[in-house]
């Protein structure tokens, strides 16, 4: 075993997780000075009337709430694959996976939905509009992820709620494309505007700055899912050996037994 | 600097749910951690960890 890779017994650290954990930590702290300090923000004016127009500081939740959304959707497809994996495979590799990263891209999801909202009422003067059909295939992913997490709770037996959550991963993940092309699919029933990336319309520092959220926020992902992991094969390890050791523990009561027994018949 | 209550509630309320959720993680594997054999403690190291139908 690597050194990277050893950890004290006692946590599921190891020395890459604290080096990660340190690079994280660190990018927050850059990735705060830049949307907070080093940024502008977005003031433009009319063409016609000169008013000041745009989304002023607001556009300071920008650099969390669409990196967050894009790490949900990396988080639930990597659930899927994993999931397919354990229905192929039936290995508790993929199953603890799928299962750490459903669980890692439920929070993600949630905080999307949280920081939109929060992001929406200055900027389109609403906290949530229910006809928004990206909001609301949104709220539909989480709901089903949500789902998928109490039904593993609910599921007294292992290989039972690793089979049915796969499935039901397979299915949640469906919406994710729905999610994605809703702006475009159904441009009329979105407050959301159609990709800014992909058409470049940011630039300089705002662009720097959203792609250092996309950095600092795939390091969070990652320190998440791989401490949710270990933590998710631990949990199954022990509920194993704990099994195997309560057998090893009968069967030797019972040779004891026998033995009592046997020299009971003797005497 | 405008909308400074809108900013300081979403990043205040994301920064603090990861910090909450990484906590809540590390704990829940302290208990397990002392319990596995070292040798089992990770799938790399785990014996017959790519062996099916464990679970």
């Amino acid at each position: 075993m690597t050194e990277t890779m050893a950890t004290n017994g006692t946590t599921t650290g190891s020395r890459g997780s604290r080096v990660l954990g340190a690079a994280t930590l660190l990018g927050l702290a850059t990735l705060l000075l830049f949307a907070f300090g080093l940024t502008e923000a977005d003031i433009r004016l009319h063409p016609t009337t000169g008013e000041e127009i745009g989304q002023f500081d607001a556009v300071r939740l920008l650099y969390l709430h669409v990196p967050l959304a894009v790490f949900t959707y990396v988080a639930f497809v990597l659930c899927a694959f994993a999931s397919a994996g354990y229905l192929i495979r039936r290995t508790p590799w993929f199953d603890t996976m799928a299962h750490a990263a459903a669980e890692v891209g439920t929070v993600f999801c949630g905080l999307v939905l949280v920081t939109g909202s929060i992001w929406g009422r200055p900027v389109w003067n609403t906290w949530w509009e229910w006809g928004d059909v990206r909001l609301m295939t949104t709220l539909v992913l989480f709901l089903m992820f949500t789902g998928y997490l109490a039904l593993r709770r609910a599921t007294v037996d292992p290989r039972a709620a690793a089979r049915r959550g796969a499935v039901v991963a397979l299915v949640a993940v469906l919406d994710l494309p729905l999610v994605n092309r809703s702006v475009e699919w159904w441009e009329n029933r979105t407050l959301h505007q159609k990709s800014t990336l992909g058409e470049l319309k940011i630039q300089d520092l705002t662009l720097f700055t959203l792609m250092l959220g996309f950095l600092v926020f795939g390091l969070v992902l990652a320190w998440l899912l791989l401490h949710r992991f270990r933590v998710g094969w631990l949990e199954r390890e022990d509920a194993e050996h704990g099994i195997a050791a309560d057998i090893a523990e009968r069967r030797a009561a019972i040779d004891e037994g026998d033995v009592d027994a046997a020299v009971g018949e003797g005497t | 600097m405008t909308h400074l209550g809108y900013l300081i509630a979403g990043w205040g309320i994301a920064l603090g749910t990861f910090a909450v959720y990484a906590l809540s993680v590390v704990r829940r594997g302290r208990d397990p951690a002392r319990r596995v054999p070292a040798e089992r403690s990770r799938w790399l190291t785990a014996p017959g960890a790519d062996a099916g139908n464990r679970g």
